[in-house]
Order: structure tokens, then sequence, then C-alpha cells
């Protein structure tokens, strides 16, 4: 298997350059079976490569040339492809495979086809090159990569000039993450010599836990994470990157992009586990995104706003296992996260393509009948993701609310409100889009449809995932094996990440789930009660809300904090030095030389008079004067 | 020519000199204040002879017969100038009906 690995990211190059250079020649329906056929062979490398790992438990490393050469420094061009990264490896040409086929029929009418495919096949490509890489040099190469198709690709209908702002704006927050991880690796390379993941967490273990030097790399790290993943206080792009095409929202902002940053700290939870105040950093970051971005979600009517602030908030959940230690269960929460995200972003594209691009929920309603595949589909997801078992979520949720509740019983208590919300605004999506009555135009309606095969296909899959991904992690005291912490434990073997949840006593555990289901069943009682039974319909722009409402409808007001705190004083410092530096000083300066011999020939060009006694009489004088001057030259001299 | 000498040099040179500079001074003057540019001419002339007069003295009053040379590739000069000069004060009469210098001034910046 080792000799074929290489070919994982390179089928979907091949497909980026197939696609990229045919978009205007080959005909759409060449383009979709290329894009999607070379990422779905990835897969079934992808599927070989983790039985072998499964079956031996042996990471494969393999090493295809020598990179960078210079001095001690050696950066290899290799590939690492161990448990962890085997199945980040299935879930991106998994899921990639389904939402390539689902872009297929959902892009069909786009002039634009052709680019898209090729946008994603790179991305898909990055994506792989940043799981596979054996040092942290081949994945910024994947991070920055993936980081510049998610640019393309939100900014895709780039004539809108909106659409055309939220990608800049995430390119920029990207950015200011991305210094972090260069910085981190940076130091890394000059504290360990290395950048390469073997070499780094070997010589970090001799080092003394809580080590400043490893507290900086972290931090570093986390800011970089922070970026990517769509954390406070740079988690403002994500809801905007909502602009892109609905699969990429799926792809990328839901299933794989924005989980690189937990990845790459579940990757070094060699590193993270020494340092303690990082990891402390890490779940008070992610309770407060997780919590701050579900009372957003609240009250958007944006489906796809509320799919994407949900989204963060998921994140936040994931960081916070992370944080407590829980690095199985925050990578559990990935995998699921990838499933019923993905599934809920596709449904919600299928709603828009039903709803002929309208994405307000308060034109919608009453869908169940007219798109039931779509409906049941998205029901399923959002069990899923409320938490409610047997579904996918409530596993993997439940694993770091556990942990959370042996790291800190308000944080734990914090989580839980978090689910309840969650809960509460996802049940909220599905009553006020599919039931009660239609609230759109009569042409919507005349319009609405169920989407095609290609579409409701991908759905369908990723429904039954949602549904039975969680049994990869039942937990013991449900009778499980937690099949997923066996598989990862040679990643995670680290003493100071030994599973304290399993020296809880089983009543503890069970109260703890019948918690967090409780108030995820309440808040699905509560949504139900509001939105169906008294059809309660959020207002309309402009009409009066309460104060806590506004603040939650406009974001908390985050992004024109940012704009008042960051944007303006930059705006103001750069015109000053754009105005006053830049023009009148050093223009200034420039142009002083050219108008300088230009003023003063304007004086002296008045000598030439052209009265030719004054020539004379001018040159008397100078006769005169140089006369006297030889003169008293002279007298000096002798003297 | 030993006489002639004696003759010149019974003057004192500093009378030479004085007269000299005053012609050349009446000279500078007529340049600076006549307007026509025969006077002009005329007064250029005068300075010219100011020098010869004293270029010849100091050849007497040193025994040194090169300033005497000097003075007739003066006067040869002055001859070419003339000669030169009156051609252009002539067109230029031609041109403007006038000897006036102040009506030449079309040449300036």
């Amino acid at each position: 298997m080792d000799k074929y690995i290489w070919l994982i990211p390179v089928l979907p190059l091949i497909g980026f350059v197939i696609n990229g250079l045919g978009r205007n020649l080959l005909p759409k329906a060449v383009i979709g079976l290329i894009g999607t056929l070379l990422v779905f062979a990835a897969f079934g490398i992808s599927i070989a490569t983790f039985s072998q790992i499964h079956e031996t438990g042996k990471a494969i490393n393999v090493t295809l040339f020598q990179w960078i050469n210079a001095g001690a420094m050696k950066i290899p061009f290799a590939f690492l492809v161990d448990q962890l990264s085997a199945i980040m490896l299935l879930i991106i040409t998994g899921v990639g495979t389904l939402i390539h086929l689902y872009s297929a029929g959902y892009m069909s009418h786009d002039e634009g086809f052709g680019k898209f495919f090729a946008y994603l096949n790179l991305f898909v490509f990055f994506m792989l090159l940043l799981v596979m890489g054996s040092n942290y040099v081949i994945m910024f190469i994947g991070w920055e990569g993936v980081g510049l198709c998610s640019y393309l690709l939100i900014g895709f209908w780039y004539t809108n000039p909106d659409y055309a702002d939220a990608a800049k704006k995430a390119f920029i927050m990207n950015r200011i993450g991305d210094l972090g991880f260069l910085l981190a690796i940076f130091v890394m390379v000059n504290v360990f010599g290395s950048a390469s993941y073997n070499v780094i967490f070997a010589k970090v273990k001799m080092l003394e836990p809580g080590f400043w030097v490893i507290t900086v790399i972290t931090l570093l790290l986390f800011v970089g994470a922070t970026g990517k993943s769509a954390q406070i206080p740079l988690f403002t792009w994500l809801p905007d990157a909502m602009a892109g095409p609905t699969p990429v929202s799926a792809l990328i902002h839901a299933a794989t992009m924005v989980t690189a940053g937990i990845y790459m700290i579940a990757r070094s939870n060699a590193l993270f586990s020494f340092a303690p105040v990082t990891m402390d950093i890490i779940a008070y970051i992610g309770l407060a995104t997780a919590l701050f971005a579900a009372l957003i979600a609240l009250t958007q009517t944006d489906i796809k706003k509320v799919l994407a602030y949900s989204t963060v908030s998921q994140l936040g959940y994931m960081f916070l296992g992370l944080g407590v230690g829980a690095f199985t269960g925050g990578f559990f929460h990935v995998i699921t996260h990838a499933f019923f995200k993905a599934l809920l972003f596709l449904g919600a594209g299928s709603v828009i393509h039903a709803m002929s691009g309208d994405q307000d929920m308060r034109n919608m309603g009453g869908l169940w009948k007219k798109v039931p595949i779509t409906a049941w589909t998205m029901l399923i997801g959002t069990i899923a993701i409320a938490g409610i078992p047997p579904f996918s979520g409530f596993f993997s949720k439940d694993e770091i609310l556990a942990h959370t509740y042996e790291h800190s019983k308000w944080m734990y208590g914090v989580g839980v409100l978090t689910a309840m919300l969650t809960s509460f605004y996802m049940f909220r999506l599905v009553f006020l889009t599919f039931f009660g009555k239609f609230r759109g135009t009569h042409e919507q309606e005349h319009h609405l449809h169920e989407s095609p095969a290609s579409m409701t296909i991908p759905l369908i899959v990723l429904a039954i995932l949602s549904m039975v991904g969680g049994l990869i992690g039942v937990p013991h005291v449900l009778g499980g094996h937690h099949e997923l912490a066996h598989f990862l434990k040679p990643v995670f073997d680290n003493p100071s990440l030994h599973n304290k949840v399993e020296e809880l006593p089983a009543s503890t555990e069970f109260m703890l789930m019948g918690l967090s289901v409780g108030v995820a069943v309440l808040a699905l009682i509560y949504a139900w009660v509001k939105y169906v039974k008294n059809k309660h319909v959020p207002v309309r722009d402009g009409e009066e809300r309460s104060l806590l409402a506004t603040l939650s409808y406009n974001k908390f007001y985050v992004d024109e904090l940012y704009d008042f705190l960051i944007r303006k004083p930059l705006d103001t410092a750069s015109n000053f030095l754009y105005l006053v530096v830049d023009k009148m000083g050093i223009d200034g300066i420039v142009n002083a030389f050219g108008s300088a011999p230009l003023e003063s020939s304007k004086g002296l060009r008045l000598l030439q008079s052209g009265n030719v006694g004054f020539y004379i009489f001018i040159m008397v004088i100078g006769v005169i004067a140089v006369l006297a001057y030889s003169l008293g030259l002279t007298d000096i001299l002798h003297k | 020519m030993e006489k002639f000498f004696n003759i010149v040099q019974s003057v004192p040179l500093n009378h030479y000199i004085l007269l000299s500079c005053i012609l050349f001074s009446i000279g500078v003057i007529g340049v600076l204040t006549r307007r026509n540019a025969i006077v002009i001419f005329m007064s250029v002339e005068l300075m010219l002879n100011a020098v010869n007069l004293l270029l010849a003295v100091f050849s007497v009053f040193r025994n040194d017969p090169s300033g005497q040379v000097f003075v007739f590739f003066v006067m040869a000069l002055a001859a070419a100038e003339v000669a030169v000069g009156l051609a252009i004060i002539v067109m230029v009469y031609r041109n403007t009906s006038s000897i006036d210098i102040n009506v030449l001034n079309k040449l300036k910046w």
C-alpha cells in the first residue's frame, strides 16, 4: 500500500488540471464525472490504506524526495499516514465524493461549472496534503492551499461585490491565523532543529511540562487554529463565507477545512499536553465560542447563516474537548460533525434549490410534502446535531461533555446550556422550513420541487452515516467498546492524557447523559410549541425586537466592534500615511526637486529681456566685478 | 628711433595710463548710454584704441617690441570687426528701417 499512497492527493490534482484546462472545452457531464470519479478513486485508496493501518496498527511513512536541504535543516517531502490521518483521509475523500456528486446536480445550471469542479478538486488535493504531510511545513502548504481554495470558492460568484468582500474577509482573517502558525513553525525549527512530527514529538518528551517555549509554540499554533477553525476572535469570516455555493459551505466550511485546526492540535497532542496553560486557554476559547455562536444562531433567519453559526459553535465544542484533554472526544466530534453538518448544509442547499435561490426561512414553511427526502434527511441531521440518542452527535458530544464535567463543573454547565441552545435553534430551523404553511410568493410555490437524484443520493448516504456514525465510539457504560478510542490510542498515547472519564461511576455518567439529552428534548419541545403550535414567525427586518433578540440578530455587533477597533484606526493610520507622509512628505520632496529649477528659471528668464544695452551693462558690471575680485584676491595674497 | 623713444618716455607713464582709462571709460559709457548702433560701434573703436595706446606705451617703456606687434593684431582684428559689424548694421537697417538697438529685443527666453 505504501507505494500507492502518493496517489491519494495526486488524483484530485489530476482532476484539477484536467478540469481547469478543459473548463470551457469539456461538456459538463464529463467534468462532473472526472471530478467525482477521481476523488472517489482517492477514497478507494484511502479505504485500502485505512484497512491496512487498522490491521497492522502501524503508521505508514513515505519519503517522496528531499525537498529543502539547507545546512542542518532538512525538510523532506514525506507523507505520514497514521490512525489520525487515515480517518481524516476517509472523511475528506468520502464526504468529498458525496459533495462532488451533489455539486454535479446543484451547479448544473451555473456557467462556471468547470471552474467550480477544478477549484473543488484543488481543494481536496490541498486538504489531503494538509493531513498527510509528515512535517509542519507540508501541513502548512496544505493549510495555505485550502485557504486559497476557500477564498476562490467563497468568491465564486465574484461579480457580486458582497461575495467578493466575504472572500477577502475570509482570506485576511485566515492570514492572521496563518501568521501564528508560520511563527510556530519557525520557533519549532529553531528550538528542535526540525519540522518533522517524529523528531519534535520525541524531543519534546525530554523537556519539562510547562516549559515556556512549548507554551509559546502551542499558543502560536492555536492562533493558527483559531483562524482556520473560526474561533473567537477570528470567527467572523465563517458566517460570511456562506456567500459561496452551498456545496462549498458543506465541504470546506463544515466538514473538512474548518476542522483542520482541530486536526492540527490533535496531531500535536504531544506538544499540547506539555503546555497546560495553552490547554486551559483552548478550553475557555472553545467554550466561549460554542456559547457565543449558539446565541447568535438563535435569531438568524437565513438558513445558511444558522448553519454557519452552528458550525462555529460545534467547532467550539471540539476545541473545548481538546482543551479539557478529550482528544479522542474532540476528534470523534470532528467525524460525526462532518457527517451531520455536511448533510445539513447539503439539505439546506436542496431547500434553497427548491426555493429558487431564496435563503430566508421567513419565506419558507410547509416544505415537508414538497421535498420529502430533503426534509427527512435534514430532520435526521438535526436530531444528530441536537445530541439525541442514538444518533451520532449524542455520542461525540457526550464524550466531550463528560470530560468537561471531569475538568470543571461550571464549564460543563455552560456546555449543557449550549447543547440546549443548539437543539433549539436547529429544531427552529426545521420547524420554520418544513412545517406550517408556505410563506413565500406564488411563483416560488409553483416552482417547488424535490432535487434530482444526484443531490438526494448524497443526502441519503450522509443521513445514514449521521444515524450510525456514532456507533464507532459507544462508551463502555452503554455496553460499547469505543472502537475509535482503541484505534486512535497509538496517536494519543500520552501519559498526561489518560482517560479520567472511565474512572467516573456509571451512575454519574448516566446522570450526565440524561441531563444533556433532557435539555435537548426540552428545547425541542419548546421549539415545537413556539414555531409549530403557536405558528410564530421571526419578525421582518425593521420591526420591533426585544433587546436580547436585537443583539443576537445583529451578531452582538462583533463585526461593527472589529470595524471600530481595528479597521477604523487602520484606515485612519493608512490615510495619514497616504495623505500626509506619502503625498505631502515624500511626494513633496520629489516634486520640490522638479519645481525648484522650474520656479527659479521662471524668475531668472526675466533677465533675458532681449535688450542689448542691458546685456552690455550687465557684462560691464561683470567685468568690473571680476576685476575687483581678482585684484582684491592678489592684494590679499600679497599681504 | 632712440629719439622718438625719449620723447615718449619724457611724459610719465601714469599720464598715459590715466589717458587710456579716460578714453576707455568714455568708450564704455558711450556703449552703455547710446542707442544708435553706429555710435556704439564708434565707442567700441574708442575702447580698442585706448587699449592700443596703452600697449604701445608699455612697449616703449619696457623696451619690448612685442607690445607693438599686438597693436597691429588688434588693428587688423578691429578692421575685420568693422567690416562684419557694419554689414550687420546694414542688414538690421534693411529689416527694421532703424538702427536703434532697443528695437532689437526679439531675442529673449
